[in-house]
């Protein structure tokens, strides 16, 4: 240890130390268990090459795969969650918020973004699901609400990436109220005739499902996300009873008429695109392969 | 009067069976106990009035869920004594936890809707506790339309547990019936006055819960989840419902301070089952009063009003 390192408190060197050990070459894909290659994983958007399992990203990882390269511009960035209550369970809110924005360098669960999709203006927004279970509080909801009068004042298509257990209970009934306010952001967009897009993926349920992400013209999932109301606990709960294999996935959703279809993460862009266009009376954007 | 008491208005039980067994007594007694009665009467009453001048959140749960409670085909009743009700969803069924149609209040016509809790035990299942699947969200949707396109005010009165967590529900879509259902009622052409008059839970309660005005009786509660399921989730465990309940801030009041509530409506003394005909009256009075204000708006200002109130809702920094 240089007389430097030796000069800086402890907390600093530490993390200084941990960053610089090498991550994981090899991970685990958790349905499969084939080791794969990080790098190679990544070329794949996360999804496993073996077995297709869609692996969790997080909100900006997702908009980069999904727009064109250095498109974005990000909406309402400035907006920061408060503590209206003091809430306090075994933890003060505050400080979940502080260590939910540590870990995932974000302000909140939602970020929103225009960008081109291959060439055509739209806006798009991604929930982080790392950040508090992608719980939907005020600033998710106003960050939600923005971005759809930006989609209607500009005519742009939104597409809205949906990873979320629900709403944010420390926000009490603030965040029940946002499930108003985003449907209702909904409401105004469609009489605006603006396509919106809700991709559905896993897991989506609660409060989050139960406005803005079923609410799409068209609403797509991953495959084999958890999508529903209720969580599978609470129903096993209420039922008494073992729920049957694949309840509440993409594909039991499609079943009984709840979504439109199933995309491949690897296919997102081209098929969301093609859909707009279709929407718009464009020819279709997608290079001939 | 038959009154069912909650555990902590233990002593005012107490001193209500006194008073029966004096009138008892009284009867076939040649002392003259009137005196007697009156003074206790007046006793149990000053102790009601100092037990609910101070309830916990909890407490406030208690009488929110409390059994005698009046729910709402009891208020229709009284303040809309030729409500006729209207059934099924047109695509699978008739939701029970769910009730709606016309009926006239003060010589006019308003499409209600409410959840509805059974009183006894064959009721209760009948009526889900209250627990609505998609096919009551559905019906409730329909009723909202047909509002519209005749141009009457919908009134809705809530008190859910919150929307049924099922298997059948699930397949049915509950998501998209909640989800569509504030999406219709944020563009509805006509005035939406809501009333909380029990438990408000959730996105069950919220689903006929979107309109203009908000009205909230003062011992319902309004909540994001159950203090109990908040409970479990972030105390790991229902014993801690209490300090869930403290932490969410679920009472009228609370609302209130927070601006989410336009007007608290006092209950009688000792809660709206001790005089359900008063707290009627109450209702009806805020419910016309609120209607009145909304009929003055031309359908355009009353969706720009209801967009930018809907806009409103959060609390949050901006940098």
């Amino acid at each position: 240890m240089s007389w430097f390192e030796k000069l800086m408190p402890s907390r600093i060197s530490t993390e200084k130390r941990t960053k610089s050990v090498p991550e994981g070459v090899w991970i685990k894909c958790p349905v499969c268990d084939a080791q794969l290659y990080r790098n190679e994983l990544e070329r794949n958007l996360q999804v496993c090459p073996k077995c297709d399992h869609h692996m969790r990203i997080g909100a900006r990882r997702r908009l980069d795969m999904f727009l064109d390269p250095d498109s974005q511009e990000e909406i309402s960035a400035r907006l920061e969650p408060e503590d209206p209550l003091k809430f306090r369970d075994s933890k003060r809110y505050r400080d979940r918020l502080a260590q939910a924005q540590k870990k995932t360098g974000e302000k909140d669960a939602l970020v929103s973004v225009t960008g081109t999709l291959l060439g055509r203006p739209i806006v798009a927004c991604a929930f982080e699901f790392g950040f508090m279970g992608g719980s939907m509080g005020s600033v998710v909801g106003e960050r939600f609400a923005r971005a759809a009068r930006h989609a209607g004042d500009n005519n742009m298509p939104l597409v809205s990436f949906a990873a979320s257990g629900g709403a944010r209970m420390q926000e009490a009934l603030f965040s029940l109220l946002q499930m108003a306010k985003t449907s209702a952001a909904l409401a105004d967009l469609g009489a605006r005739g603006v396509p919106y897009v809700s991709v559905l993926t896993d897991p989506t349920t609660g409060g989050v499902s139960a406005s803005l992400a079923m609410l799409g013209d068209v609403n797509v999932a991953e495959p084999n996300a958890l999508i529903g109301f209720a969580g599978p606990r609470v129903i096993e709960q209420t039922v008494r009873e073992r729920l049957p294999e694949g309840f509440q996935r993409s594909e039991f959703l499609l079943d009984h008429g709840a979504i439109d279809m199933i995309i491949d993460r690897r296919k997102m862009r081209d098929e969301i695109a093609d859909l707009l266009a279709k929407f718009e009376s464009r020819p279709n954007p997608v290079p001939a392969a | 009067m038959d009154l069912k008491f909650l555990d902590f208005e233990q002593p005012i039980a107490e001193l209500e069976a006194k008073i029966d067994e004096l009138r008892y007594v009284g009867d076939d007694s040649e002392i003259n106990i009137n005196e007697e009665v009156a003074r206790l009467k007046d006793k149990s009453e000053s102790l009601t009035r100092s037990i609910f001048s101070k309830l916990s959140p909890w407490q406030v749960a208690r009488v929110a869920r409390h059994e005698s409670r009046p729910y709402t085909m009891d208020y229709l009743e009284l303040i809309s004594p030729d409500f006729q009700e209207l059934h099924g969803d047109r695509m699978y069924a008739d939701d029970p936890a769910i009730v709606g149609g016309p009926g006239r209040i003060d010589g006019r016509t308003v499409m209600f809707i409410g959840h509805q809790k059974g009183r006894d035990t064959k009721e209760r299942v009948r009526r889900n506790y209250g627990m609505p699947k998609p096919e009551g969200y559905r019906k409730a949707q329909r009723l909202m339309r047909m509002a519209e396109k005749f141009s009457l005010p919908v009134v809705t009165l809530i008190d859910t547990p919150g929307a049924y967590p099922g298997v059948g529900a699930e397949e049915r879509g509950q998501s998209e019936a909640i989800a569509y259902s504030l999406y219709l009622m944020a563009g509805l052409k006509t005035p939406i006055v809501n009333v909380v008059i029990g438990e408000g839970g959730s996105g069950g309660a919220l689903a006929i819960g979107v309109g203009d005005r908000l009205l909230m009786l003062q011992y319902a509660i309004y909540s994001v989840i159950s203090p109990e399921g908040c409970a479990s989730i972030l105390w790991k465990s229902a014993e801690k419902a209490e300090d869930a309940a403290e932490a969410m801030r679920i009472t009228a009041s609370s609302l209130d301070e927070f601006g989410l509530v336009d007007e608290v409506l006092q209950e009688p003394l000792g809660g709206a089952h001790r005089k359900p005909k008063e707290m009627a009256e109450v209702i009806r009075n805020a419910v016309l009063k609120s209607l009145d204000e909304l009929a003055a708006l031309s359908i355009e200002e009353l969706l720009e009003q209801r967009q930018q109130r809907l806009a409103s809702f959060g609390q949050f920094k901006e940098a």
